[in-house]
């Protein structure tokens, strides 16, 4: 099914309001949405939800034969999903540009920068490695996949713990989670990609964009980095043209993001490793909130409800009259259909209306002003119309 | 691939190049008679071959037209015999559509597309020697097609790589140079205005080093440019050359 397309008044106005700075969440031009880390009970399964976008990440591991031209490094495969549930454009069959993109941006973001030790993953050279397989799923779709996927994807590298091996000559011996613990890998550094959008011409810039500020974009720019100010990608994409001091100053500000990310992995990372460590509940089930209303208690709020009758009647005679909006009110009988507005008919009638006109003037224009013009099919004569009356105020009075 | 030094002290690159020098660049335009634009471009030892057609009316699926605008669609390649080993798969893998992709976006900024609206551009751009700087010389041979073509644009579009080893840039780099491990950054840009149409960057590099990579790069490229200028320049002498008599 295709996307709804975005109307052209939702796209002036979010145009606009970002020219005042204005997001449509209240948020400021280099804020991010709240992030939330979420580990599941088995290792190396991470949740991460940017807003409300949310995306899935699971890494497993398989011992494979290595690369003829790497016979001592471990593989690394990378695979982004765009689940069909995370938005009604995306279809499981089409190899769409989004899909392309985030892929291979994700690849770039991990591979490239060697944030894992591949060396260690070897296990007797030429013959068994590891292959350490990253799987991402999209579950929801609001704006920003890519950032929400690098965090979710490091998240869970960090979080993933691989079978002990031992080696006895040729012989590997793989032991299982209950023999023995199974070891973490080896992470140098953690990459994390920010998005920046880009608007009229470059502009104006935000960072973390959601799916309407995504489809109102000229162009993203997309830098990953790790929190020791080292570059680890830079993506430029949509047909924008950028200064070199525009990529600069936001190399500056991704510096700033990703530290404070970092900071929100490790923070997580350590809760889970301290649950686990304790014995209590840990997983996704426990971390997603019951939003389930358990008892319905109202307190007792204490109501001014002194001379409210004077107050009433006051603002009631300082209000303006409503304005007239119709002039002659058209009624519609149940039971009728009607095509058209209801406006008077104008068929071929038009010269004797025009003479009517113009000897009535103001006198037939006034005759229709009070006229209710009913359009029914019913067949009773007299149709009667009430009319609403000037109410007398009926006052409650508080019961004490 | 550590034993490999890619500056020496004297300042001399693997193959003999200064730090900021550029490959020897040799192009030609108008290699096919039936195409609209063609040009074929060799940067050291990388050889692209460029193909446009177009405008021409919207074929395959009619939704594709714009309103306002022609539509931009780029196709990139690689001939099995451009890499060392045989490629299995020229087009159709991720890193292939994602060339495409970029090649797209670098000439949707840069092409007038406003002048011919409902309309198509085709861009076929294939590699049949692959020594670095893959996406460089595809955008160079697209660029000179481009203008073989009669197709208007904002300027030319240049593109060139640089890395970084031991704090001194390099500017256009070689296969042997992408792959060892340093930075690279692939940079297409507009010279006269200093836009860049498209920047990308691999590998770890400190924030600090961001700035002289770039200009590195934007010198590389403005570089090029004057090359290009030349070839289109000189063709065109060809040509009338021709005509005339």
């Amino acid at each position: 099914m295709r996307e709804t397309p975005l109307s052209n008044c939702e796209r002036l106005f979010l145009l606009k309001a970002i020219e005042e700075k204005k997001r449509l969440d209240g948020r400021q031009a280099y804020d991010y949405r709240n992030i939330k880390i979420t580990f599941g009970t088995d290792y190396g399964c991470c949740t991460v939800c940017l807003g409300k976008t949310r995306v899935l990440a699971q890494v497993s591991c398989e011992l494979v034969p290595p690369k003829d031209s790497r016979p001592t490094e471990g593989i690394m495969f990378f695979n982004l999903e765009l689940s069909s549930m995370a938005s009604p454009g995306f279809q499981p069959s089409r190899q769409s540009e989004l899909l392309v993109t985030l892929n291979r941006q994700l690849e770039r973001c991990l591979r490239n920068s060697k944030c894992i030790d591949t060396e260690s993953l070897c296990v007797v050279s030429g013959e068994k490695v590891w292959q350490i397989r990253v799987d991402v799923h999209v579950l929801n779709h609001d704006g920003n996949l890519m950032d929400a996927a690098s965090i979710a994807a490091i998240s869970a590298l960090c979080h993933f713990r691989r079978p002990d091996v031992a080696i006895q000559g040729r012989d590997i011996t793989v032991f299982s989670p209950e023999e023995r613990d199974p070891v973490p890998l080896s992470i140098y550094h953690m990459p994390i990609c920010v998005s920046f959008a880009f608007f009229q011409q470059g502009t104006y810039l935000l960072v973390d964009p959601c799916e309407k500020e995504e489809l109102v974009m000229d162009g993203l720019l997309v830098i990953a980095m790790n929190k020791h100010r080292e570059i680890c990608s830079v993506q430029s994409s949509g047909g924008i043209m950028l200064l070199k001091d525009q990529v600069i100053r936001c190399s500056k500000i991704a510096s700033v993001k990703v530290s404070e990310i970092t900071e929100l992995i490790n923070k997580a990372l350590e809760n889970d490793r301290q649950v686990r460590k304790e014995g209590g509940k840990f997983g996704f089930a426990e971390s997603i909130p019951k939003e389930r209303i358990t008892a319905l208690k109202r307190e007792q709020a204490p109501v001014e409800m002194k001379d409210i009758e004077e107050t009433a009647d006051e603002i009631v005679r300082e209000a303006e009259a409503p304005s007239e909006a119709v002039h002659s009110p058209v009624i519609v009988a149940t039971g009728t259909g009607q095509v058209g507005e209801g406006l008077q008919n104008t068929w071929g009638l038009e010269e004797e209306d025009a003479e009517e006109e113009f000897q009535g003037g103001m006198d037939g224009k006034e005759k229709k002003k009070d006229e209710v013009m009913v359009i029914s099919d019913s067949e009773e004569e007299e149709v009667v119309i009430l009319k609403p009356e000037a109410q007398k105020s009926k006052s409650r009075r508080p019961k004490n | 691939m550590a034993g490999l030094e890619l500056l020496s002290d004297q300042g001399y690159r693997l193959d003999g190049r200064r730090a900021a020098e550029l490959r020897k660049v040799q192009a030609r335009m108008g290699v096919f008679a039936q195409a609209d634009g063609s040009a074929y471009i060799e940067q050291g030892n990388t050889r692209a071959l460029a193909v446009v057609y177009g405008p021409h009316e919207v074929r395959g699926s009619r939704s594709k037209t714009l309103h306002d605008r022609a539509v931009i669609n780029c196709q990139y390649s690689m001939a099995t015999f451009s890499t060392a080993e045989r490629k299995r798969r020229p087009h159709g893998d991720r890193k292939s559509s994602e060339m495409s992709l970029h090649l797209k976006q670098t000439f949707e900024a840069a092409v007038l597309t406003q002048l011919y609206p409902r309309s198509q551009i085709d861009i076929y751009v294939k590699i049949l020697q692959s020594d670095g700087g893959n996406y460089s010389a595809c955008v160079n041979a697209a660029t000179l097609a481009l203008v073989d073509a009669g197709i208007p644009m904002r300027d030319y579009v240049c593109a060139c790589t640089a890395g970084f080893v031991e704090d001194t840039p390099l500017a256009d780099l070689c296969h042997a140079e992408e792959s060892g491990g340093g930075t690279t950054l692939a940079l297409a840009l507009l010279p006269r205005s200093e836009n860049i149409a498209l920047v990308q960057m691999d590998a770890r590099l400190h924030q600090d080093h961001l700035d002289a990579l770039m200009e590195a790069a934007m010198m590389a490229c403005k570089g090029l440019s004057k090359v290009l200028d030349s070839v289109v320049r000189q063709h065109l002498q060809e040509v009338s050359v021709l005509t005339r008599e």
